[in-house]
């Protein structure tokens, strides 16, 4: 028994003469592409987003380029009428997501957990509003409960210009996202619980309470999170109807565009951001807590036809349903009749936008361009990025800092991020300076805009991916570029088209992101609603936004259409 | 169970193929492997196995670049590839999720690796098909992995692997995803597909059974070191620790001290065991394996001779469990195998008192230890 003593003195080891040295590991080809993308990129987000907001923060902090401290916050607190919009940009948005949340939730859960029918019909109509600019809900509002409204009188005298109409905007604006994260919630029910729930005799007051109300907890939190952002942030909706009622968005505009007070503008946009960020820093958690509830072996839920209870749910999301498709069809019924609500003779006349004075039909051009250039070059700048930060190896610190910078978008409204582009490429010194009032600054800015949502699309379908095919390519000696274009690109192209399309009609819709950067030759069709609504031109303001949302539609047909056939030719290999 | 193949040697006069030396991963302050130090030789089937954890993925990871080890080296071929990022090793490896192309063809999958080298379209094809008939796919080209079955995937995958003709063949895990059945015959396969091309493999596996029947020779880990490495037969019969005794096969440990040169005290019973060179008054664990305790004829064990209450009798097939108490040795629990046909004939039934044997040249004698309590 040689090994005997080995064996007593424990397992055998090399006798090591002191520790073999540190290796240093060679970065290969493969590597230095995507270091070299992640900083291309990362370049982009940084010149897009990180330094303009940084350049914002300075300025609120100076007054004709002297650092004067926090002088413009003080003088912004002790003037009564600026200092009165945050609390009426907090109020409006505490009403709106009390309102909205809850029908939301009731619109949802009929959607999940009732057998009515109309489904579909139901889900397509609540997801209207996203075709279109926040502008549009107000003129709407005001054709339905304005001056010469339809059915004013169901506000028993009051204005409709103000909060109530601000409210109103925001409830039809906001309600297809709510609903969109509480059906997520709701549908990732595990009807296990449920089963367990009856056997043990609950009623269904108590099921509700201890085992629907808890799993979608955090979709609430998220929900009310979403809304109460959005109501804040949103510039549309109290512009055209917030008549005298000013808030923190409006301020921004009228401080700029009013009275050229630059600073005041950056201070007041400061002020803007804070609960902005603070939200979505709330709903980042409560998003992460709500992917940990998820369970593999979950048993979908699926509702049992109960008479009363579906019809009760059927008349509650007509109701919801008639609100919102009302309020488009008025505008439509406005923009193809001479004089509403006094002449109702049909005329195209309002279409006639060149007539007018403003940007006219050129500014849909520029829209549907805009929109174009922001899908295509947005989602392959997106979805690059999203791969370097997903699959790049080594290079910590650099993914990380492009993960944040990703993610900073969410948390900023459109209208600072606009004004921080003036602060920063409005800058003689700036190189780029030329871009201000061009088309490319406007694409620049829509793509860093909506650059998250786009980006979490990439990173969840990545995810999806067997992270060992980078390694199989490399093995094989293969470039990177070879499995990201021949096996990645493919295999994620149904979240690409999502990003595509949700890049395209945003770009159709933004009205706060833009509304500082466009030029003589760049107006945009969400603009020339402002303009036309701003000159009194309601039926044509209508007009052209009903232009915005039939181009969305017909975007939103062509990618069903795409993703249906995409879906047929590739069905061989996806998996069920 | 110690079926395996034959003990070779082909290392002998040698350079080896693959040399790791003092090789250690740290990631942040957890030590992944320590001072790892081995050799593989061309054209041998060598199996990583240990419990999860133990480091044979990490190992394997750094032989491929993967995840680059923190100090040391790696040698193939001659050539320091310590440092080298994958691409630029020579390898093929198959994962224990397959990692095929899911929109790509069986054929297009194969064929991967040999685009971009200056092969014809014709000669490319000839290629993928001689790679699809060694693996027993050459009908199955065109179709998509979503199309075959778990195994045949496997087969793919490595049929990919193979198509550049590496020099070193990595297999992590390669068949844990499969169902028992399809499990034993991929050894089988994976095996003779090894001896045939004659390819040096490393496999990682946490199934002991795998690396009994397939390797030329086995690499115990365990906590980021290597507690032994040898043929299976040596693993199996001569444990070098008693964490491999315990980790391979089943294995009965008692505790006790020695108290003369070659006799250790268990209880009240002494036992003669073979254990030079271990002083006299240290205390000891004795390992013996079920199949190695004799009971029909206690006597030809050498002296060490004890009594034992039978307890349970537990029909595996085609042998029996037999649990005994050894009253006289601490009340030591030891399982026993014993061949079902020998059963009946001695008629074993609980409660019986046997008398039973501890062959001296079985008993293997460690430190104390923490694995069996």
């Amino acid at each position: 028994m040689a090994e005997l003593g080995a064996a007593l003195g424990g397992p055998a080891r090399a006798a090591a003469a002191g520790p073999a040295p540190l290796v240093k590991p060679q970065v290969g080809r493969d590597e230095w592409i995507l270091r070299l993308g992640l900083v291309v990129i990362g370049g982009y987000l940084l010149i897009a987003l990180a330094l303009p907001l940084m350049v914002m923060l300075s300025k609120s902090f100076q007054r004709r380029e002297e650092f004067v401290g926090l002088a413009n916050y003080v003088q912004y607190f002790s003037t009564p009428s600026l200092f009165a919009s945050i609390q009426n940009s907090f109020s409006v948005a505490i009403v709106s997501t009390l309102i909205t949340v809850p029908l939301a939730f009731l619109y949802a859960y009929a959607l999940t957990r009732s057998a009515m029918p109309g489904k579909g019909l139901f889900k397509t109509i609540a997801l209207i509003p996203i075709l279109m600019p926040s502008l549009l809900p107000g003129i709407g509002l005001v054709y339905l409960f304005g001056n010469q409204g339809l059915i004013k009188g169901l506000l028993f005298g009051h204005k409709i210009y103000g909060p109530i109409g601000i409210v109103m905007a925001e409830v039809f604006f906001t309600f297809p996202h709510a609903m969109l994260i509480l059906l997520t919630a709701l549908s990732l029910a595990d009807a296990r619980l449920y089963e367990a729930a009856v056997s043990l005799r609950a009623k269904p007051a108590r099921i509700f309470r201890t085992v629907t109300l808890p799993g979608v907890r955090y979709g609430l939190i998220s929900a009310t999170f979403v809304v109460f952002t959005m109501v804040i942030t949103d510039f549309g909706a109290p512009k055209v109807i917030g008549g005298q009622y000013n808030v923190l968005a409006t301020d921004v505009y009228k401080q700029v565009i009013g009275q050229q007070n630059f600073e005041m503008g950056a201070t007041v946009s400061v002020l803007l951001l804070l609960p902005a960020v603070l939200a979505f820093l709330v709903d980042q958690v409560a998003q992460r807590r709500q992917v940990a509830l998820l369970s593999a072996r979950a048993v979908p839920l699926v509702p049992a036809p109960a008479r009363r209870f579906d019809l009760i749910m059927l008349a509650c999301c007509s109701a919801i349903g008639v609100y919102l498709v009302a309020i488009v069809a008025v505008s439509q019924f406005a923009a193809v009749v001479k004089f509403f609500p006094y002449n109702l003779a049909l005329t195209l006349s309002h279409y006639d936008f060149d007539r007018l004075g403003v940007g006219g039909w050129k500014s849909y051009g520029n829209s549907i361009h805009l929109a174009l250039y922001t899908a295509v070059i947005g989602t392959g700048v997106v979805f690059v990025g999203a791969y370097l930060v997903e699959k790049g190896r080594g290079f910590r610190l650099g993914r990380q800092v492009f993960q944040f910078l990703a993610m900073v978008p969410l948390a900023v409204p459109g209208m600072v991020l606009g004004l921080a582009y003036i602060f920063f490429f409005n800058d003689p010194r700036n190189p780029l300076s030329g871009l201000y009032r061009t088309m490319p600054i406007l694409v620049i800015n829509t793509i860093a805009h909506f650059y998250t949502v786009g980006h979490l699309t990439g990173i969840t379908a990545l995810k999806q991916m067997d992270p060992e095919f980078e390694t199989v390519s490399a093995s094989l000696r293969q470039p990177v570029y070879k499995v990201f274009g021949r096996v990645t690109v493919p295999v994620c192209l149904p979240a690409i088209l999502d990003t595509a399309i949700y890049m395209f009609v945003n770009a159709m819709t933004t009205v706060s992101g833009v509304v500082f950067l466009w030029g003589p030759n760049t107006e945009l069709a969400s603009i020339t609603v402002l303009d036309l609504d701003d000159a009194g031109q309601t039926a044509s303001a209508a007009a052209m936004a009903m232009m915005i949302i039939y181009t969305n539609l017909g975007a939103r047909v062509l990618h069903i259409a795409l993703a249906r056939w995409l879906e047929r030719r590739t069905q061989a290999w996806r998996r069920r | 169970m110690v079926s395996g193949p034959a003990v070779t040697s082909p290392r002998e006069g040698r350079a080896p193929y693959l040399r790791i030396e003092q090789l250690s991963k740290q990631f942040g302050a957890f030590i992944a492997l320590r001072d790892i130090s081995l050799e593989v030789f061309e054209g041998e089937f060598v199996c990583f196995l240990g419990p999860s954890g133990c480091g044979k993925t990490t190992l394997l990871r750094a032989i491929a670049g993967l995840d680059i080890q923190t100090r040391g080296r790696v040698v193939q071929a001659g050539r320091d590839v310590s440092a080298l990022p994958p691409g630029r090793r020579d390898f093929g490896i198959v994962f224990q999720s397959y990692a095929l192309f899911p929109n790509l063809t069986v054929a297009r999958n194969v064929a991967y690796g040999l685009e971009n080298r200056r092969m014809g379209k014709a000669e490319t094809a000839r290629r993928v098909q001689e790679l699809l008939a060694l693996v027993g796919l050459p009908e199955q080209g065109p179709k998509y992995p979503a199309q075959l079955s778990g195994g045949q995937q496997q087969r793919v995958a490595l049929a990919r692997a193979l198509a550049t003709s590496p020099k070193l063949l990595l297999l992590d895990e390669p068949l844990s995803a499969l169902d028992a059945k399809v499990r034993v015959y991929l050894r089988h396969e994976i095996r003779e597909l090894q001896r045939r091309l004659g390819v040096t493999t490393i496999m990682v596996t946490h199934d002991q059974e795998e690396a009994l029947t397939m390797a030329d020779r086995i690499v115990v880990m365990n906590q980021g070191v290597i507690e032994q490495v040898g043929s299976p037969l040596d693993i199996y019969r001569q444990p070098a620790s008693a964490f491999v005794a315990e980790f391979i096969g089943t294995m009965n440990f008692l505790s006790g001290r020695m108290v003369a040169a070659g006799a250790a005290q268990v209880g009240e019973v002494e036992l003669a065991v073979e254990a030079e060179g271990v002083p006299v008054g240290r205390d000891v664990t004795l390992a013996i394996r079920p199949e190695d305790i004799s009971v029909d004829r206690p006597a030809a064990a050498g002296g060490n001779v004890l009594e034992a209450t039978v307890d349970t009798v537990s029909f595996l097939g085609a042998f029996y469990r037999v649990d005994v108490v050894c009253d006289r040795a601490d009340k030591a629990r030891l399982h026993v195998d014993i061949a079902a046909e020998r059963v009946h004939h001695l008629g074993l039934a609980v409660g019986q008192r046997r008398t039973i044997g501890l062959p001296t040249e079985h008993v293997r004698v460690y430190p104390p230890s923490r694995v069996h309590g």
